[in-house]
């Protein structure tokens, strides 16, 4: 019933763990298949190792979640081995993700990375949590969007996924100039730029000060995003933010979403809400006599 | 969902434990179990998990060393200061009634295996703890559990200064051969992770239950970042830990061989 064919590779179902999310080690990717997701995504890597941000990084609230890890990764060298280990775990889907300062090096961090048994490769150019490092997100800007799609298209040998910024205003332009520039698939959307004060001390929280905001209060940013890039593009999209029920994903298919990124729902109903997910689509589908979900891919328009 | 976004609580006690040790009291009912931690955040320096040493309807308690920024300044911080605590986050040892307890400690680890003894002093169970540390000087708790009733004490220490030279796992093997109705015992572990997985095995070797708290370099506390998820089960410490039992830490094939830093990275002890 949730089978979804995406660029022609098979997965049991449309529900993959988004970049950021579990996702540092193979071993952690392995455990979202186990509860329920149809392929995953590796948390974002840089070239050489990163830190990432002081803590506080991350807070929970009713309704977002709110991060600045500041893309702390191993690496793409490490990353390498343990999305080998994924794929000794799994024969689940793998979509890898990466991110750097400059377009060059975008190319740079994609060569090597695909050395790693990936189906398909993200670039995360839509990160709103470096910007004192490396200024404002590419993904705001169609010319830089069209360099580095182009750059790592060049060199990828599996098919590429561009990640997209929920800030950019034109994010159905930036879309079409990824989709021009040899883009394979859009991944819509990052977190969405925002923070908390705490009254205490009356500082931001975070210690990068500003955050991204995903969860519940996200979801209906990314399907107003999906709704207007599906509208833009041929290629498919990866519908992602704040995707916490069957409802939700049902919701964002009908955007135009052919596979659905879920990462913050983990904090707000546990580690198997993939499987939940799943089995709430499936539910309501009987229910609305939905026989698979090619039939209201993109309907609700 | 938890509580996952940090609330100010006031410092209402502080017991000096050591030179570099101390024990702060907060006021608040976090409702903790032995074995579980908090984040402890003070704004503009730092935040990081800390093991709850002490929990009751009113108060909790941290015992802390003194060892970065976080920790020297909240050495300087006095009565009536607040700190920024969210969690109780994490898995807890269990409170079992008529069980022979076997607590093996080093070092720090003394902290939430006296909160769990303290917990199980209404149910009837005898607790052996073995009391591990570099010297005499390094001994935690030592009066604190001597206060406790239904227990015995054995202690060791790397230079002989207290109790006998040498290490708790050998003073545990001794106690665990000799132990009558091994379906009666529960050993519970916190301390070096080569401690630990020493514990580990002779608990496999003398088929006794066991349970292990792992520690791991978290980030957010709550199962999101997977910063702290183990090979090769893949499951996070933060969330599914600390506190294992046995059946899962021998699983984790990566304990006592290696952890990973805070860029993901793997450290070998």
């Amino acid at each position: 019933m949730l089978q979804t064919i995406f660029l022609n590779k098979k997965f049991s179902n449309p529900i993959v763990v988004a970049s950021g999310v579990i996702g540092v080690t193979g071993a952690s990717l392995n455990r979202a298949i186990i509860n329920g997701c149809g392929g995953v995504t590796a948390k974002s890597v840089s070239l050489t190792p990163r830190f990432g941000h002081p803590n506080p990084t991350m807070i929970g609230q009713k309704h977002f979640f709110l991060n600045a890890v500041g893309l702390s990764n191993p690496g793409v060298d490490e990353a390498v081995k343990e999305l080998i280990e994924f794929k000794r775990l799994s024969s689940a889907p793998l979509i890898g993700s990466i991110f750097a300062g400059t377009p060059n090096e975008f190319a740079e961090v994609a060569e090597i990375l695909c050395q790693a048994p990936l189906d398909y490769l993200e670039i995360d150019i839509s990160c709103p949590n470096v910007s004192k490092e490396f200024g404002e997100p590419f993904a705001y800007t169609t010319s830089a969007v069209e360099i580095i799609t182009k750059k790592v298209k060049a060199v990828s040998n599996v098919p590429i996924s561009v990640k997209l910024s929920p800030n950019a205003w034109n994010i159905d332009q930036i879309a079409q100039a990824a989709e021009a520039a040899g883009a394979d698939a859009i991944t819509a959307v990052n977190t969405v730029s925002g923070m908390a004060i705490d009254v205490h001390s009356r500082i931001p929280i975070l210690s990068n000060k500003q955050g991204g905001v995903s969860g519940p209060a996200l979801f209906p940013i990314a399907l107003k995003c999906v709704y207007d890039i599906y509208k833009k593009v041929k290629i498919p999209i990866i519908g992602t933010g704040g995707i916490t029920t069957g409802k939700d994903a049902l919701e964002m298919i009908m955007a135009g979403a052919t596979l659905l990124g879920v990462g913050s729902a983990i904090y707000f109903r546990g580690e198997d809400v993939f499987m939940k997910i799943t089995q709430e689509m499936e539910e309501i589908m009987k229910a609305e006599n939905i026989k698979n979900l090619d039939e209201i891919r993109g309907c609700a328009q | 969902m938890q509580n996952a976004t940090p609330i100010f609580l006031p410092i209402i006690k502080i017991d000096n434990e050591n030179e570099n040790v101390k024990t702060f009291y907060i006021q608040g009912d976090i409702k903790a179990k032995p074995g579980q931690f908090v984040m402890l955040w003070l704004p503009r320096i730092d935040q990081k998990p800390f093991s709850i040493s002490d929990c009751d309807d009113n108060q909790f308690a941290l015992t802390i060393f003194k060892r970065g920024p976080l920790t020297e300044k909240l050495f300087n911080m006095g009565i009536g200061d607040k700190v920024g605590i969210t969690g109780p986050f994490g898995t807890n040892f269990s409170l079992k009634p008529d069980t022979n307890y076997f607590m093996v400690a080093g070092g720090y680890g003394a902290a939430p295996l006296y909160f769990l003894s303290k917990k199980l002093q209404s149910l009837n169970s005898h607790i052996d703890f073995f009391l591990g540390a570099r010297s005499d000087k390094h001994l935690l708790f030592l009066d604190k559990i001597k206060l406790l009733s239904n227990i015995t004490l054995h202690v060791a220490t790397d230079d002989g200064s207290a109790g006998e030279k040498g290490f708790v796992t050998q003073q545990l093997e001794e106690k665990l051969a000799a132990a009558e109705n091994k379906n009666k015992v529960l050993v519970c572990t916190c301390g070096p992770e080569l401690m630990e997985k020493k514990v580990l095995d002779l608990s496999n070797q003398y088929d006794v239950d066991s349970e292990i708290s792992i520690e791991r370099y978290m980030k957010c506390g709550f199962g999101v970042c997977g910063q702290c998820c183990v090979d090769p089960i893949g499951i996070s410490m933060c969330k599914n830990g600390p506190v294992v039992n046995k059946i899962i830490a021998n699983q984790i094939t990566e304990f006592g061989k290696y952890h990973r830093d805070k860029s993901g990275a793997k450290i070998f002890y």
